[in-house]
């Protein structure tokens, strides 16, 4: 009796804390669904729409260039995962595995960087992306470097990535060495392939910390064209001012490809064995 | 083993990341004292060496105290929170329960999705005759400027700054939660124990380490907060949801004063690094083998 009371209200408060969790999003895609015939400010606040329609959706598709800000945020996030897999993989092997002069020194300089919050120096890295003229007023490709550049390589990458080079066997760089490998093949052809599932994580979670990113796009972008969904969402409340039927769906629209992300990579996020991983 | 690279292999394995860790984060570190230093008021392309005056201007500044009041009011309101309510729900979620993927997904959900979003939504409910007053007036109350009212807009944007982390602390403490041996709490149910005793007896003390690390790393995103607070209000009404980070972006892209924003950002610099290194060297030494 006093189990099933238990089960009950834990039920009861996962179920109360999990509608919380996810009304705002609940709040928004009824507001994106009501028509102009609906009073979206009625009291009391009515949940399912009583001119239900998809107009809102049509609307702000036709109005902002959603795909556009969806294509360019593919770019940059696949740039930012690519750039790290390699980078952060290559600069783990050495901490990792061979002896080198200011080892110790490279490897805490790594390590300072962590401490450096990007906040803190975002005005200095704003006035070198434009010394190096990375920037969107140069050209596309420019624009896309320079949003790319800061986060092509985290000391989060590549610690996690010194971590999975030490977990691997000596043996096989011996048996490798046998063979006849150079050093690059035995980095390329014996230890990479050993060391995927980090690489699967390390992926992940910059594809979702790049995704969102708002800061620094909103820094440096000047053409709408290249606007990342975040910032060309924040831009529909400017676009819209009161419209919050239009910001409403625009708003879903805009997290209906991370959600599908996460769905189908849920067990990356929430089996409990890469905690820590999501930057905060 | 003997050595098989040569003696420059390791040097050309780091390069590219040094590089580019050099330029994004070693010189632009450098560069932030040094404009700290530097006056641009006059003409933004003709810096003159300043001295102290940037701080000696902070210092006498009474927005920056009332920026530093906010940011020390996020992390004292959202600390505790996002270190006690997710370890609740990790409790609750560490049993054999139905639906228990369902629960975690839905409770994960915010963390995943863009702080843009999430702040719009929240907009929207704060609005001034939004859902959120409609309640606060069937209850009786006054309706309340959540993002207009002075004394309420900083905590309405910390809420979802709460709201958008529980998730992310949660899955850290089930990890922890996991390794805790299930031997200890079978001596709990011997005793009797209710489910308070059991949790503050057993759980606190084994994942205390786990509680400490929530404790570091989500007073450093607390200090980092922007997204919200520009989305949201914007720092207002009268400075009072404006935290460091945002001022350090108004004055340096909105101001552009560079020298003053800098300052600031060495404030912040020096706060985050003391709050890094505690998690680094107390909590964190197994991630990065020191």
């Amino acid at each position: 009796m006093k189990k099933l009371l238990g089960k009950i209200t834990t039920h009861t408060i996962l179920i109360m804390v999990c509608i919380l969790s996810i009304f705002p999003f609940i709040w928004l895609i009824s507001t994106s669904l009501k028509g102009g015939g609906e009073n979206i400010f009625a009291y009391p606040p009515v949940m399912i729409p009583q001119d239900f329609t998809f107009e809102n959706y049509v609307g702000v598709w036709r109005r902002v260039n959603l795909l556009g800000y969806f294509i360019n945020s593919m770019i940059v996030a696949a740039g930012t995962v690519i750039l790290n897999l390699i980078l952060s993989s290559l600069a783990a092997y050495p901490l990792a595995r061979m002896e080198f002069k200011g080892k110790k020194i490279t490897f805490f300089a790594i390590l300072a960087t962590i401490m450096i919050p990007f906040q803190a120096i975002m005005l200095p890295v704003y006035l070198i992306t434009i010394k190096l003229h990375l920037i969107d007023s140069v050209n596309n490709l420019a624009g896309y470097t320079g949003l790319i550049m800061p986060f092509a390589v985290s000391a989060f990458g590549i610690f996690l990535m010194r971590q999975a080079f030490l977990g691997i066997p000596r043996e096989m760089e011996e048996a490798a060495i046998v063979d006849g490998c150079n050093v690059f093949q035995i980095f390329w052809r014996v230890l990479l392939p050993m060391v995927k599932p980090s690489l699967a994580v390390l992926a992940i979670f910059t594809f979702i910390g790049s995704w969102g990113e708002f800061l620094w796009p909103s820094i440096v972008l000047t053409k709408e064209s290249l606007y990342t969904l975040p910032v060309g969402v924040n831009n529909l409340q400017g676009m819209f001012s009161s419209n919050w039927r239009y910001i409403a769906a625009g708003s879903i629209i805009s997290i209906i490809p991370i959600i599908i992300f996460f769905l189908s990579m849920q067990k990356y996020f929430i089996s409990g064995e890469n905690e820590g991983a999501v930057k905060g | 083993m003997f050595k098989y690279y040569g003696k420059y292999a390791p040097y050309l394995f780091l390069l590219p990341a040094g590089l580019l860790l050099i330029v994004f984060f070693f010189i632009p570190f450098f560069q932030t004292v040094i404009l700290s230093f530097q006056d641009y008021t006059n003409n933004i392309y003709a810096p003159v060496f300043a001295g102290l005056q940037n701080y000696t201007e902070l210092f006498k500044n009474p927005i920056f105290y009332k920026v530093m009041l906010n940011t020390f009011i996020y992390l004292i309101v959202a600390v505790p929170v996002l270190a006690i309510v997710p370890l609740f729900l990790a409790v609750l979620l560490n049993q054999k329960i139905r639906g228990i993927t369902l629960y975690k997904i839905l409770i994960y959900l915010p963390v995943i999705v863009s702080i843009v979003v999430a702040a719009i939504a929240f907009k929207w409910l704060y609005a001034d005759q939004g859902i959120l007053n409609y309640i606060v007036t069937s209850l009786g109350f006054d309706s309340i400027g959540w993002l207009t009212d002075p004394n309420w807009a900083l905590y309405s944007v910390i809420i979802v700054t709460i709201w958008k982390g529980i998730g992310y602390y949660m899955m850290i403490y089930l990890a922890a939660l996991m390794s805790v041996p299930k031997e200890l709490y079978e001596a709990c149910d011997i005793d009797g124990a209710n489910f308070l005793t059991k949790h503050l007896t057993v759980t606190v003390p084994q994942i205390m380490p786990t509680i400490a690390l929530v404790v570091t790393i989500s007073s450093i995103s607390a200090m980092k907060v922007f997204a919200e607070i520009y989305v949201m209000t914007k720092g207002g009404p009268l400075n009072s949801s404006k935290t460091i980070v945002y001022y350090i972006y108004e004055r340096a892209f909105e101001n552009l004063d560079l020298g003053y924003a800098s300052a600031m950002a060495v404030v912040l610099l020096g706060i985050v690094m003391v709050f890094s290194l505690i998690n680094i060297l107390c909590f964190e030494r197994k991630k990065y083998q020191l």
